[in-house]
């Protein structure tokens, strides 16, 4: 590329007015003035990203906590039912009294997340074994909620995903899963009605 | 940068010089693909795999545009729009099973890609960047790929839009808020839906960018070859045009002969039948499998059953299923020996079939059943991919005695010596 001369043309730019450097006098009007622009909109920018970001969090209806409430009359000792509880699945299962012992057979240290069958149910309604059917490791949905379904080597619930297995307490035995089947908040509004959320 | 001796792009008529002087794109294709760029004349079949990607991108960006107009990403109605797009958008089954099978395709071309320059040493330098930045190609595919598998809103996108969205969540403290974020639901939903269409738009353009990078990259050094000995002069190379342009087509018809066999005659033989049942959120699939090309890593991630040094063997699983890629980044650094060809390194060589054996298996153990004898193996093939990078290949650079490299292309071409270089 030539360089043109450029001295008469009325398009360039004139000089930039003063000397580039003032040597040794320290920083400039001029430095100032570019750090407080350049900070100035980095904060902006800043700014604009967290909406750009923050929107990708649930919104405001998938947030809103709809609670459900379940009948649980139905259900027989040994068998369950799933009910749907913000879009994710949850597990509502009758123990009978050998699956409640069973749980309560397992000595609490030995588990991989220790916890004990009392503290998964409430008070004077231990039989019902209520959690989220969304298998810890990946969240797939268990197996196991009715007999006939595979219940794996503890008699609770296995996950066809990656063959994680919970016992009768829904707590976490043996495959990849780090934690016990989750236990949402519920209440119990009369004998044979829970809420659920 | 290209070899001094290329060939310069010369413009004859007036209109190609006038617009050689305002916009000299027709020079920039000439010098990157046309007669102006050199390549080394002993090139065989292996490097034609980088254009069958080209090729396979371009069919899924073209067949994807298509679809778009007639997919709708809503939960509601997505199952049934793919169903439109296969029963009533005229040659819409076409285009859809071609989109299908044009991912498998991609990965397959991509792949052979990926082990051809394990085994001719392409990673090395002075291609570093090169193979970096194909790294980083090949996990924008994968997201690519994860996110389209969901869009039809059948049980194995949703079940899997769950599991891989999952990963997240072995992160400690943040890895739940993350999931959630992602998915913009406490599972997968209309919203999850919505972005991955969005992001599944975008992201084949991004490949798209990233590939000129990465060939940017390439045409510094210049393409590597069956030898591995550098370039010496105007006698080891051929123009690009026309002898690799021939090269490549013919590559390319053997590549859509064998597409159009699969989509003819097998569109659905690499699919999964429960993704013709509309997603549930309630019921799992009895066996969930991700799509073959993710079976690998699939393997490594379902291989870890127990908790490990006080970390939980979900984030074990996740960390090796992520590690096993991201260490490709560092294999430029981890095989110190300076010989590049496969074909002079009697040891390496053994190692990479073992490693390709490895690949298989665990691709193989990816989508069997949870049994101890599977957990077993994949144990073994997983700890084995590990070994052969982070062990392996340091050592046998150590050991290795490398067999005599020839002189130059042009003789282990002609078998004898080069004239000297004009």
């Amino acid at each position: 590329m030539a360089t043109l001369e450029t001295a008469d043309d009325p398009n360039q730019r004139p000089a930039v007015i003063g000397p580039d450097h003032d040597e040794g006098q320290g920083p400039r009007r001029r430095d100032f003035l570019n750090i407080a622009a350049v900070a100035f909109a980095g904060v902006g920018g800043v700014a604009v990203v967290i909406p750009l970001v923050n929107q990708m969090n649930p919104s405001a209806d998938v947030m809103a906590l709809a609670s459900i409430e379940v009948d649980v009359s139905k259900i027989e000792a040994g068998s369950g039912i799933k009910v749907a509880w913000r879009k994710q699945p949850v597990f509502v299962r009758n123990l009978t009294p050998t699956e409640i012992s069973e749980a309560k057979a397992v000595p609490v240290d030995s588990l991989r997340d220790p916890e004990t069958l009392d503290a998964r149910t409430k008070p004077g309604h231990e039989n019902w074994l209520i959690t989220m059917a969304v298998c810890t490791h990946l969240g797939c949905v268990p197996l196991g909620i009715t007999p006939s379904e595979n219940r794996g080597q503890f008699g609770g619930y296995f996950c066809p995903c990656h063959g994680s297995q919970y016992d009768t307490a829904g707590r976490i035995r043996a495959g990849p899963a780090p934690k016990n089947l989750v236990v949402p908040e519920y209440s119990f509004k009369s004998a044979t009605t829970v809420q659920i959320g | 940068m290209s070899f001094p001796w290329a060939e310069h792009y010369a413009p004859k008529h007036p209109l190609m010089r006038y617009l050689d002087e305002k916009l000299p794109l027709p020079r920039l294709v000439y010098n990157a693909v046309g007669a102006g760029y050199p390549v080394p004349r002993n090139l065989n079949y292996f490097w034609n795999f980088g254009v069958l990607a080209g090729a396979a991108l371009g069919i899924q960006i073209l067949t994807g545009i298509i679809l778009a107009m007639h997919y709708a990403a809503n939960g509601l109605v997505a199952f049934d729009s793919v169903e439109h797009i296969m029963r009533d958008v005229n040659s819409g089954w076409l285009i859809r099973y071609a989109h299908a099978n044009g991912a498998s395709m991609f990965f397959i071309v991509v792949y052979i890609h990926i082990f051809r320059g394990l085994y001719y040493g392409s990673y090395k330098a002075p291609r570093e960047m090169v193979w970096l930045l194909g790294v980083v190609i090949f996990l924008l595919m994968m997201a690519t790929a994860f996110m389209g598998y969901v869009l039809p809103w059948g049980q194995m996108s949703f079940w899997g839009a769950q599991v891989i969205t999952g990963f997240f969540s072995a992160i400690p403290v943040v890895g739940d808020p993350i999931r959630m974020w992602l998915l913009g639901g406490f599972a997968p939903d209309n919203d999850a839906l919505n972005r991955f269409f969005s992001l599944h738009y975008l992201l084949p353009f991004v490949i798209a960018a990233v590939i000129v990078l990465h060939i940017w990259a390439l045409h510094i050094p210049g393409s590597n070859n069956p030898t591995g000995v550098e370039v010496k002069g105007p006698q080891d190379t051929v123009p690009f045009h026309p002898y690799y342009t021939a090269k490549d087509g013919m590559g390319l018809g053997v590549f859509l002969i064998v597409f159009s066999l699969l989509l003819f005659f097998a569109p659905n033989a690499l699919g999964h039948p429960d993704n013709y049942i509309p997603a549930n959120p309630l019921s799992t699939p009895a066996h969930i499998v991700p799509e073959w090309y993710f079976l690998p890593f699939y393997a490594i991630l379902k291989s870890f059953t127990g908790n490990f040094l006080g970390i939980a063997a979900k984030l074990w699983g996740v960390m090796a299923m992520f590690g096993s890629i991201l260490l490709l980044f560092f294999l430029p650094w981890i095989d110190r020996s300076p010989i590049r060809s496969s074909n002079y390194r009697p040891m390496y060589k053994w190692f990479f079939w073992v490693l390709v054996a490895d690949v298989l298996c665990l691709g193989y153990l990816g989508q069997a059943e949870v049994t101890p004898t599977v957990v077993l193996l994949s144990q073994i093939c997983a700890g084995y991919y590990f070994s052969h990078f982070l062990i392996i290949l340091p050592m046998i650079s150590k050991f290795e005695k490398p067999l005599p490299l020839p002189n130059s292309i042009t003789e282990a071409v002609l078998g004898e010596p080069a004239p000297a270089a004009a």
